[in-house]
Formats: structure tokens, C-alpha cells, sequence
């Protein structure tokens, strides 16, 4: 099932005019505060009328305002998950969770067991939202807006009320909602390691216009994007591997299309398949194959793009066997290596830059 | 207890609780729509419904029990057609629910508004993403959320009915066993040579109901809070 969306409205001293597709899988809408992805949200909804817009979900047509239509919120069946809860106080967990249920005109779709199961909100059923942990409401959140049987799981910044620890604690069941419904979901995040983990595609806002949409991996290691995508310091991209050993002095042999690349322990079995994000800064570039230097990664990369920042920066793109990786460098560094695209070089990355939270389970693709 | 009160005494005691029961019962769902629609919408004319409200608790009593008599009085502009089809309300008990509904209104509005304005919106937004339409959001999630406030409402509402005195006596008059409730039957009793006994002994009956009410509506408001809140 696919969603076609295309709006246009104009809010005060701000307009909102984008068109894109929600394929199968997870999309990102990613943007910083005020490029509009609430907006998007909300009017993908029913919770805000747009002055022009089409919205459709495998034919059928929620949004047409050149026919009037306009399906109010309860008949769009576009199960939402907000930043804030916004469980119902006065219900258990349990109530919670089958509210959707008695409005949902087939009684299929997923099973209860099988969510609760999935988000481990089992011990929690009796309880009120109010004695809940932050993490945990929110994953009750998630579970209440699956069991409504929607056609599409919209889900506004889940996250970012949470801390550090919390995220942590739910990115693995995001990914199991991912990799366990059919359901298409739209994320909404300005994070850019949370939607390197979690989607194939992404949509790029900024100003209320679509400045890019495409694969994931594609996206984030576009050089000319890298002030959408909150700046050079959150630049990075995503490279997939797949683990190889499990050395025995605590490092995590992973096999990439370009060769191996070491990492602190990775908790993952041998053979899985891996995303990791790596930022930017982190990369090192080298013309010729450095020795006796600390950081065991070295790889053989070819530069594919080049863009000179505003400032002293510049940002390279490199093709590593079948990925692409950004390295941020100075511009002074590009000029004295002589970079041109095309150019044959090493990528440096030590090991113990990559952070574990940006290391998760690809997409399953069918 | 029959042998407490004389029989006059007695009917002015049940008349009072039938007319305070019927005023909440009959005010309580057109209430809670005003309430809402107060707290909620923004309409022309909205500052004009509110102060038609509230009207009743600045006024003096005797001038709103006199416009009731102008209005549902048998001649009155709205009385005129409803004699037509057989309701009489001017001095009749019923008329004393309408005196005592219209008194106790604007305390009932009050409390449920301020009890509406509390409930997040958001909330209500989620259920109706979860595919509940809005009659079904109103009665799965803002009715429960304003229970409490529905509860005091109401019993303050009753509270004021059975000691609504003014508007009731002009509008309905002071007859025994028809329309002569407690507060009325106690004017009478003041009015007569030794009454004051007869006067005294209704008087700890409108104090102990009064303060059956308060407690009351304390009680069962935080109750329903508790569980609510699930604390």
C-alpha cells in the first residue's frame, strides 16, 4: 500500500507546499523546527485542513480539496503517535491499548498478544498511564495506534520528549514494528541518527518545501545537503555490514563491501545484518595506505563528490565498495591532497568513534 | 421521625427535595452543553449567552422570579402558548422547578466549564485518529474526564434549589402543600405568633442538608478524581 500526499497552505509568514510518496516501510520526514513536518502530520491526520491538497492511501482518497473531500480524523484510519502520549488517563493500559478496537471496522490485522508481545508491555496491562515511565508510555502509545487496524502509522518526533536512556529503550521495538507489520509508517524526526536507523527512504524539508526525497543512504551522504540535515556537525552517513568474528579482545569484526571494519562490541549475532551511521567528522581521508597510525580502519575509497563550505570546512563524498561515506576535512587539507572526484584515496575511521546507538538492524527488504 | 414534623412542615420538606431534584435533573444535560459550548467555542454573541447565565446570580431574586412571571406567567409572551397546550407553570411546583432551575444554573455552568477547560484537547484529538467519532470522543473520553466537575455542579446546583426563596415565592407564590417549599415555609412560620419552633426545627433542616450537600459533592468529586487519575 502506497500514500500520495501533496499539500499547500499558507500559514502566517510561512508556506507549506510538498508532494511526495510514502512507499511501504519506514519514511522519514526530517527537517529542522519550523520546515513543517507537524504541519504534515497533522494535516495528514484530519487535524488540520490545508488550503489545497490531495491525500490518498491505495486509491482511497482521504484529502481532495478540488472535490471537497475532507475525511474527518475518525474515518482516515491514519494511526497516530505524538510526541506527547497523549494516553487516556481515566483508562487502564489495557483499555488503553483496545480503545481502537471498538471503532475498527475489520477486526483483523495485528493480534493484541502479538503487540503487546512485541513492545514487552506486558507486565504493564492493569496499570494507569500515570504510574508509567516516560519510555514505557510511549510504547503503549505506539501499541494503542497499531491495534486501531490503521492503513498508515503516523508518527510525530515519538522521541524527542525522552532522554538519551529512553530512546535507547525503544529504538530496538520501533525496529521490530518496522520489520514485523506491513504497515507504512511516517516518521517525523529531526534526529538524524534516529531516522538512519529506522527508515529506507527519507524526505527532506526545509521552509515548507521538499528539498530532497530518496533512499537513506543515498540522502545522508549527499554533500550538498549537509546544512538540511542539521549542519556539519550531525553530517554522516550510513553504510551496511554484516558481522563477521567476535575477536577475543572485545572488538567486533564487521564485513563491509569495501572491506573489514573493526568496531568496539557490537551485541549482535555472526552473520547479521548491520546500518551503521558514521558521522562525518570522523572520517579521516589518506592518498596513500597510512602505517603505524592507531585507528585500524582503513579502507580503499575513490571520491565521488566535493563541496567547499562557508567556512574553513569542505565535505567529501567517498564511494567505499558499494556505500557512500562523508568525510568532513578542512578545505586547506583538500587543496594540499590534491582532491578531485574521481581521485583514488583511503578512508581513516577509528574504531571506537562509532557510537552504539547508531549501529542497528537494516530494513528487511522484501 | 414522621412524629418529628407536623404534616405542614413534612410537605414543605418533600416538596423542596422533589422541586432541588427535579431543577439539577431537568438543568443537568443543558448544562453540560453550555458549558461546553462556553469553554470551547467562539461564536458571536457568546459574551450575550454567558452573561444571559449568569444574569441570575447578580440580579435580585425577586427580579428574576418577576421576569420568569412575566415570561411563563399564563399571560406571559412564552406562558401564553404554553397554557395553549396545558402546561401551566406560574404557581404551580413545577413552576418552582423552573424558579429554582433558572437560580441554580449559573453555579452548575461554573463548575462543569471550569472542569471542560481542564480536559487536553489533545486527548480527545487522539481518539478520534483511533477512529472515534465526536459524539463517541464525548462520551468515551470529555464525559469521564468531567465527571468530577459534573458531580459538583450538580449538587450545588441542588444545594442552591433547596434554598432558593425570592424568585420562587414570586414567581409561584407561598401555598402550602403546592408550592410552599422550605425557605418559604419558613417565612410563613416567622409571619405567624409562635411559629419560631416550627421555624427553628425546618431551619437545622436546611442547615444539615446544606452541609450534606458540600460534603457530599467533596467526597464523590475527589472519589472520581482518584480513580480517574488512577492515583
Amino acid at each position: 500500500m502506497t500514500m500520495q500526499v501533496s499539500l499547500q497552505h499558507r500559514f502566517a509568514g510561512f508556506a507549506l507546499d510538498v508532494a511526495f510518496d510514502v512507499p511501504a516501510g519506514v519514511t522519514a520526514l526530517f527537517g529542522p523546527s519550523g520546515s513543517g513536518k507537524s504541519s504534515v502530520i497533522k494535516a495528514l491526520a484530519g487535524l488540520m485542513r490545508p488550503d489545497r491538497g490531495r491525500i490518498s492511501v491505495g486509491g482511497q482518497v482521504l484529502l481532495d480539496t478540488d472535490q471537497r473531500i475532507c475525511l474527518p480524523p475518525h474515518r482516515r484510519r491514519i494511526g497516530c503517535v505524538f510526541q506527547d502520549d497523549r494516553l487516556f488517563p481515566h483508562l487502564s493500559v489495557r483499555q488503553n491499548l483496545l480503545y481502537g478496537r471498538w471503532f475498527s471496522p475489520d477486526k483483523g490485522g495485528v493480534s493484541f498478544e502479538a503487540v503487546v508481545d512485541m513492545l514487552g508491555i506486558a507486565p504493564l496491562l492493569a496499570r494507569r498511564p500515570q504510574t508509567l515511565s516516560g519510555g514505557e508510555r510511549q510504547r503503549v502509545a505506539i501499541g494503542r495506534a497499531l491495534l486501531s487496524n490503521p492503513q498508515i502509522l503516523a508518527m510525530d518526533e515519538p522521541l524527542a520528549a525522552l532522554d538519551e536512556a529512553r530512546k535507547a529503550e525503544i529504538m530496538p521495538y520501533l525496529e521490530h514494528l518496522r520489520d514485523q507489520t506491513q504497515i507504512p509508517i511516517v516518521y517525523v524526526s529531526h534526529s538524524v541518527s534516529e531516522i538512519t536507523r529506522l527508515a529506507g527512504s527519507v524526505v527532506v524539508l526545509g521552509k515548507g518545501q521538499v528539498l530532497k526525497t530518496g533512499p537513506v543512504a543515498a540522502v545522508f551522504s549527499d554533500p550538498n545537503l549537509t546544512p538540511w540535515l542539521g549542519g556539519v556537525r550531525e553530517a554522516g552517513s550510513v553504510i551496511s555490514a554484516k558481522v563477521a568474528a567476535q575477536d577475543g579482545d572485545g572488538l567486533t569484526r564487521l564485513e563491509t563491501s569495501a572491506g573489514p571494519l573493526w568496531l568496539p562490541k557490537v551485541d549482535a549475532a555472526l552473520g547479521a545484518s548491520l546500518r551503521v551511521r558514521i558521522a562525518a567528522q570522523d572520517v579521516m581521508i589518506a592518498l596513500q595506505k597510512p602505517h603505524g597510525i592507531s585507528a585500524l580502519n582503513i579502507l580503499p575509497a575513490t571520491v565521488v563528490a566535493l563541496r567547499m563550505g562557508d567556512g574553513p570546512g569542505a565535505m567529501v563524498q567517498l564511494r567505499l565498495g558499494e556505500d557512500l561515506l562523508l568525510a568532513r576535512i578542512t578545505q586547506r587539507s583538500a587543496v594540499q591532497l590534491g582532491l578531485a572526484v574521481g581521485a583514488p584515496v583511503f578512508a581513516v575511521l577509528k574504531s571506537v568513534a562509532v557510537a552504539p546507538g547508531d549501529i542497528g538492524a537494516p530494513p528487511i527488504t522484501p | 421521625m414522621p412524629d418529628w414534623f407536623s404534616p405542614d412542615e413534612w410537605r414543605a420538606i418533600a416538596l423542596s427535595l422533589r422541586v432541588s431534584a427535579w431543577a439539577t435533573a431537568v438543568s443537568l444535560p443543558l448544562g453540560i452543553l453550555v458549558a461546553f459550548v462556553l469553554a470551547r467555542r467562539q461564536f458571536w454573541g457568546k459574551q450575550v449567552l454567558n452573561g444571559l447565565v449568569h444574569l441570575p446570580l447578580i440580579l435580585p431574586p425577586v427580579v428574576t422570579g418577576y421576569l420568569l412571571l412575566l415570561t411563563f406567567g399564563r399571560k406571559g409572551f412564552v406562558g401564553q402558548y404554553l397554557d395553549m397546550i396545558g402546561v401551566v407553570l406560574a404557581f404551580r411546583w413545577t413552576g418552582a422547578v423552573l424558579a429554582a432551575a433558572v437560580m441554580a444554573f449559573p453555579l452548575m455552568v461554573r463548575a462543569i466549564r471550569l472542569s471542560v477547560e481542564a480536559v487536553d484537547v489533545r486527548v480527545e484529538q487522539a481518539a478520534g485518529t483511533l477512529g472515534a467519532s465526536p459524539p463517541w470522543v464525548f462520551a468515551t473520553v470529555t464525559l469521564p474526564l468531567i465527571l468530577p466537575g459534573i458531580i459538583v455542579g450538580s449538587v450545588l446546583a441542588f444545594a442552591k434549589a433547596m434554598g432558593e426563596f425570592g424568585a420562587t415565592i414570586t414567581f409561584v407564590a407561598n401555598i402550602p402543600g403546592q408550592t410552599q417549599t422550605l425557605p418559604s415555609a419558613i417565612y410563613a412560620f416567622l409571619q405567624v405568633p409562635d411559629g419560631d419552633g416550627q421555624a427553628f426545627r425546618l431551619v437545622m433542616v436546611s442547615v444539615f442538608v446544606a452541609m450534606a450537600a458540600l460534603v457530599l459533592s467533596e467526597w464523590a468529586a475527589k472519589a472520581v478524581a482518584r480513580r480517574i487519575s488512577g492515583a
